[in-house]
């Protein structure tokens, strides 16, 4: 091999500094780690931390906030770590669709944290409950804002770690069971996610997605691409609990503390989603599209088993569980139908529909394990079968409960309808009427359940006499504050639909993405 | 080189899922402990495999030596080791917490989060 004699370094090398904004790019994340960090260090002073816990997250929403800001103003971010350009160095690049998903998640994290001054008492807050949060957020938002796909396995374990810590908060015995469960599936799922980076990088040399993007196309035929699609199919499915590898989900989430069951619902899947539409809808459009019958028929499982499972369930928290599942399954309908359907309305497609359902349901999820952890204090319990009379001893969180109740199940006003609506639009577009039947059926289900739910533990008599309750700011606030956030999703969903829209169209067609990340154009 | 690595891959591959599909944790574990390192070795044979050349640019030179081995998947590999390492240490405590706690290392006894007699939902009221 001839190896030159001088090579320009400065071709590879980050020579100017960089400005000051792309920082934003990587600061929700240092910013999550370094608090996670001054956390742990106070840990015996468990007020001062709570509330340093809690304005941090109120500074990493403002961040985020920021962040989002720009994105949407000025195109994708690229930042670059140690100096080196892509596709060497790692990058985080942020575009549309990841700056809304960190930014809901910031407020997600930020109505639990508030949720947990009431929920986490002294001895949670010992064993880390904050630092843990951080570390959690850390992670959520890492695996949102990066450019890289090994970083993005770094981040599923950042999170995964942070989760197991939260989910055995309390050491219950059933929470040491569902934990069991919960780690082994969700581990087995990121060695699967490993194996495909394995794969990857043997194909094509590189990790950085943009580069990925870029590339596919010349690989396609030489490359084992559909085997790659089809493990990341199973691996980021089974992280967001699709149909056949669901089951985990159900048998974990409703033993830890509410408040850690809320984040959990709200985030976690939404990361495997969040994966699963960058991957398959942006690095192989290709494969996607071969694989979209197989990714509808998961989806329209997952919805009809997700409603069926919340039909058959006693415990309320379980049964929040099998509603996950199913919202799960309308978002995996949305990355099967993929983008602009060519139909009568060119510009609604499924993408926008996943992405703003994701959306939607990180606020709705979070909110209804949050409602459901003042169910529990309210009417001394989570069975069906015993709870009853919570209408008569307040009307207002009755009325709040129902408004979430009918989010979920996609009834207009509230937030969950818009979404499906997309979803049904472009199903019925591209000819997917059992696709559009599903969900359609889904939604029913779902509000048979619900009704069930509303009928028996807030209509019904109470067997005992429910004690006067007073009602408490640090769990109200939060809940007030999602449940606003969902009606007003619901009645005002022209902003976040253009958002979702355009998200979806940068992943279409990720010039931009490429641009940013390659300003002399790719190699 | 690769073939040889090829098939002990596909055999520590083999041998992970059969331990997983196990009903007793402690296979289940040892069973991801293989499944971990036949990943790595997986991501391994994705670099070149060489032998005797250190990926060391030589002084005088400005790129590697023809047939060096590709550096990056090893450092791949170091974190891969690092997270599954510590993931199993902490999957071992949980395994024997779990045992402590419900007096069985068998999964299909394991049911303190779902008894087997949880009732339906009531019909009416």
């Amino acid at each position: 091999m001839a190896a030159p004699t001088t090579i320009d370094l400065a071709a590879a090398l980050i020579t100017a500094p960089v400005p000051i904004g792309h920082w934003l790019a990587i600061l929700p994340v240092a910013h999550c780690i370094t608090l996670g960090a001054v956390l742990l260090m106070l840990r015996n002073h468990p007020r001062l931390q709570a509330w340093l816990a809690i304005s941090g997250l109120a500074a990493l929403a403002l961040i985020d906030a920021a962040l989002l800001a720009k994105v949407s103003a000025e195109g994708p971010l690229t930042m670059v770590m140690g100096r080196w350009l892509p596709p060497f160095g790692i990058a985080f690049t942020v575009d549309l669709l990841g700056a809304l998903m960190a930014f809901t998640a910031a407020l997600v994290a930020l109505a639990a944290g508030i949720y947990a001054l009431a929920d986490i008492g002294e001895s949670g807050r010992r064993y880390g409950f904050f630092p843990l949060l951080m570390l959690l957020m850390a992670g959520v938002t890492g695996a949102f804002l990066t450019g890289d796909v090994f970083n993005l396995y770094v981040w599923f374990e950042v999170l995964l770690i942070s989760s197991f810590g939260l989910i055995i908060l309390g050491s219950e015995r059933q929470q040491i069971d569902g934990a069991l469960k919960y780690a082994v599936l969700n581990l087995i799922a990121t060695t699967l996610f490993l194996i495909g980076v394995g794969i990857l990088y043997a194909a094509f040399g590189t990790l950085n997605m943009a580069d990925i993007a870029a590339r596919a196309k010349d690989l396609r035929g030489t490359a084992p691409l559909m085997t790659l699609a089809s493990l990341f199919l199973l691996a980021f499915g089974m992280k967001a609990a699709a149909f056949p590898v669901n089951f985990w989900l159900p048998a974990a989430y409703h033993t830890p503390r509410i408040v850690v069951s809320a984040l959990f619902a709200g985030l976690l899947t939404k990361v495997g989603i969040y994966a699963l539409i960058r991957v398959m809808v942006m690095l192989l459009p290709v494969e996607r599209q071969e694989l979209s019958l197989v990714i509808a028929l998961a989806a329209a499982a997952t919805i009809v088993v997700g409603a069926l499972g919340a039909l058959a369930e006693n415990d309320i928290r379980r049964l929040f569980g099998y509603v996950v599942i199913s919202g799960i399954g309308n978002m995996l309908a949305g990355v099967a139908l993929g983008g602009p359907s060519g139909g009568p309305s060119g510009d609604i497609d499924g993408v926008s529909g996943a992405v703003f359902y994701a959306l939607h349901s990180m606020v709705l999820m979070t909110a209804l394990y949050l409602a459901a952890g003042e169910i529990a204090r309210r009417g001394g319990g989570l069975l069906l079968s015993e709870l009853g009379g919570l209408y008569r001893q307040s009307g207002a969180f009755a009325a709040l409960s129902l408004v979430l109740f009918l989010a979920a199940c996609g009834l207009p006003p509230f937030s969950g309808f818009w979404p499906k609506v997309i979803l049904v639009k472009a199903a019925l577009d591209l000819g997917d009427w059992w696709l559009a039947a599903a969900i359609l059926v889904g939604g029913f289900l779902t509000t048979i359940a619900f009704g069930r739910l509303f009928l028996l533990a807030y209509w019904r008599p109470a067997s005992v006499e429910l004690m006067p309750f007073e009602a408490r700011w640090r769990a109200g606030l939060p809940l007030a504050a999602l449940t606003a956030l969902t009606i007003g999703f619901g009645i005002l969903p022209e902003q976040l639909l253009a958002l979702s829209r355009s998200a979806a169209a940068g992943l279409a067609d990720p010039a931009a993405y490429l641009h940013s990340v390659f300003p002399g154009g790719a190699r | 080189m690769e073939p040889l690595l090829a098939i002990l891959v596909g055999l520590f591959f083999a041998a992970a899922i059969y331990l997983m599909l196990s009903k007793f944790t402690i296979r289940i574990m040892l069973g991801i402990a293989i499944l971990g390192n036949a990943v790595n070795l997986l991501l391994f044979t994705g670099g070149r495999l060489t032998r005797g050349v250190p990926p060391i640019i030589p002084a005088g030179l400005e790129t590697l030596p023809a047939g060096t081995a590709n550096p990056l998947p090893q450092a791949l590999i170091l974190t891969a080791i690092v997270i599954s390492f510590s993931f199993l240490a902490f999957l071992l405590v949980l395994t024997y917490r779990a045992y402590q706690d419900l007096g069985t290392d068998d999964t299909s006894e394991m049911r303190a989060a779902e008894p087997d007699d949880r009732p339906l939902p009531p019909l009416g009221y």
